[in-house]
């Protein structure tokens, strides 16, 4: 299994391929992620520029640890198949699946990308793909998509293109993005895979930008998808665990071993009642702090 | 390759060069750049480098320089000569594969 299947990736930020002043240095801000676009961001008449900047940046730049993952063009595009190549020959990290619909279509960028690893003597497996949802037929797919391939680690919901076909639009109250939301990230935990959300595209709220990233985490979300350095701090704050919630997470782990070796199945931990069903958010929350680097402690 | 047209590449934003590649007879260099002095030699090898890794025997280069990379002149300079041998966008998506990791590297 590839090691970086379930990384954190709490944020996810968005930058244009065909922009050496984006690409040449996003690590200094320390997102988890980074996503070089050869989609949107890339005008029509630029799609090749964008691949010869893209592969030279992720054969020469060293982004210490952080994520290289690219947005390739839809397969609806004549596009897509050469951006398979390049991020192959480049060895990126991870293929981001515009507009995924069904299962076929991540069958569909996976065939291309392995024939692109036999081309360029890539290892099979060291690329991960995951699949951005953005149309109401992708969302009612969603759970088919997440089981699609074990090399595909999550979804991620891209609202801009989601709500012109649900023919509505960002109003920022969340209201038209809640049944997206809800549905995708049900069927990313029964399919065990991450979720990401939306971007949030007004700088000028960074207020509305904290309580939407809050909601996220509350529904289970595993990150965000950023558009501007200024929106990491906030997203790393929400996405990693707090101290209080490290201690008792630690307590729980050892208690519920301890216990566990006594015979003993329900007990308390700081006056909660806490049994083996609090186990496995324990350990995540455990596993969590450690990846984000602030767990000092010996589990 | 055989450079057949005038094409160029790149920007003048900051951290980006605009390489611009015509028919020539030979290979003439222009460079302007605002660290020309301290860099026009290192921009000019890797120009000279791209172009020859690329069998680019003929032809006039103009580059101006706004603090670019040494992988972002690369691919700039990749890009004009690509594009003015005949390998648009839509020739690629027709099926002609770039050899990346081969010529392009």
């Amino acid at each position: 299994m590839n090691p970086n299947l379930n990384r954190l990736r709490r944020s996810m930020m968005f930058l244009n391929a065909q922009k050496p002043s984006l690409i040449k240095d996003p690590y200094i801000y320390k997102p988890d992620s980074i996503m070089l676009d050869l989609e949107d961001a890339v005008a029509e008449n630029q799609k090749d520029a964008a691949r010869y900047s893209l592969y030279h940046a992720l054969k020469e730049i060293d982004y210490r640890g952080v994520e290289r993952v690219v947005r390739i063009n839809g397969l609806e595009t004549a596009h897509w198949k050469e951006d398979v190549r390049v991020c192959v020959a480049g060895r990126c990290d991870a293929i981001r699946i515009s507009k995924t619909e069904s299962a076929a279509d991540v069958l569909a960028v996976q065939a291309e990308m392995e024939k692109a690893e036999e081309e360029f003597g890539v290892e099979k497996g060291s690329i991960l793909l995951m699949a951005a949802l953005e149309s109401t037929k992708g969302i009612l797919n969603a759970y088919e998509i997440c089981t699609a391939s074990p090399l595909l680690f999550g979804c991620a919901l891209s609202g801009g293109d989601y709500t012109k076909d649900l023919q509505t639009k960002i109003t920022g109250t969340g209201v038209e993005l809640a049944g997206a939301r809800q549905t995708m990230i049900i069927a990313a935990r029964a399919a065990g895979k991450q979720c990401f959300d939306t971007v949030f595209t007004n700088l000028d709220d960074m207020e509305g930008f904290r309580k939407e990233v809050e909601m996220i985490k509350m529904m289970g979300y595993d990150g965000k998808s950023i558009v501007n350095p200024r929106q990491i701090a906030i997203t790393h704050e929400i996405f990693t665990p707090s101290e209080k919630e490290i201690i008792f997470a630690e307590k729980v782990v050892k208690e519920v071993d301890d216990k566990k070796a006594k015979g003993i199945g329900v007990f308390t931990v700081d006056g909660k009642m806490i049994d083996i069903a609090f186990y496995p958010g324990a350990k995540r929350t455990i596993e969590m702090a450690k990846a984000a680097g602030v767990y000092e402690g010996d589990l | 390759m055989e450079v057949k047209g005038t094409a160029m590449a790149g920007t003048l934003e900051s951290s980006d060069a605009q390489v611009t590649v015509e028919p020539g007879t030979g290979i003439e260099l222009s460079i302007e750049s605002s660290v020309i002095n301290q860099y026009g030699k290192a921009i000019r090898k890797t120009v000279l480098e791209t172009l020859e890794r690329l069998d680019a025997k003929n032809v006039k280069a103009t580059i101006v320089d706004k603090g670019a990379l040494d992988c972002t002149l690369k691919a700039r300079v990749e890009c004009a000569v690509y594009r003015a041998s005949g390998y648009s966008e839509d020739v690629i998506c027709a099926g002609e594969k770039l050899p990346w990791g081969g010529v392009i590297q």
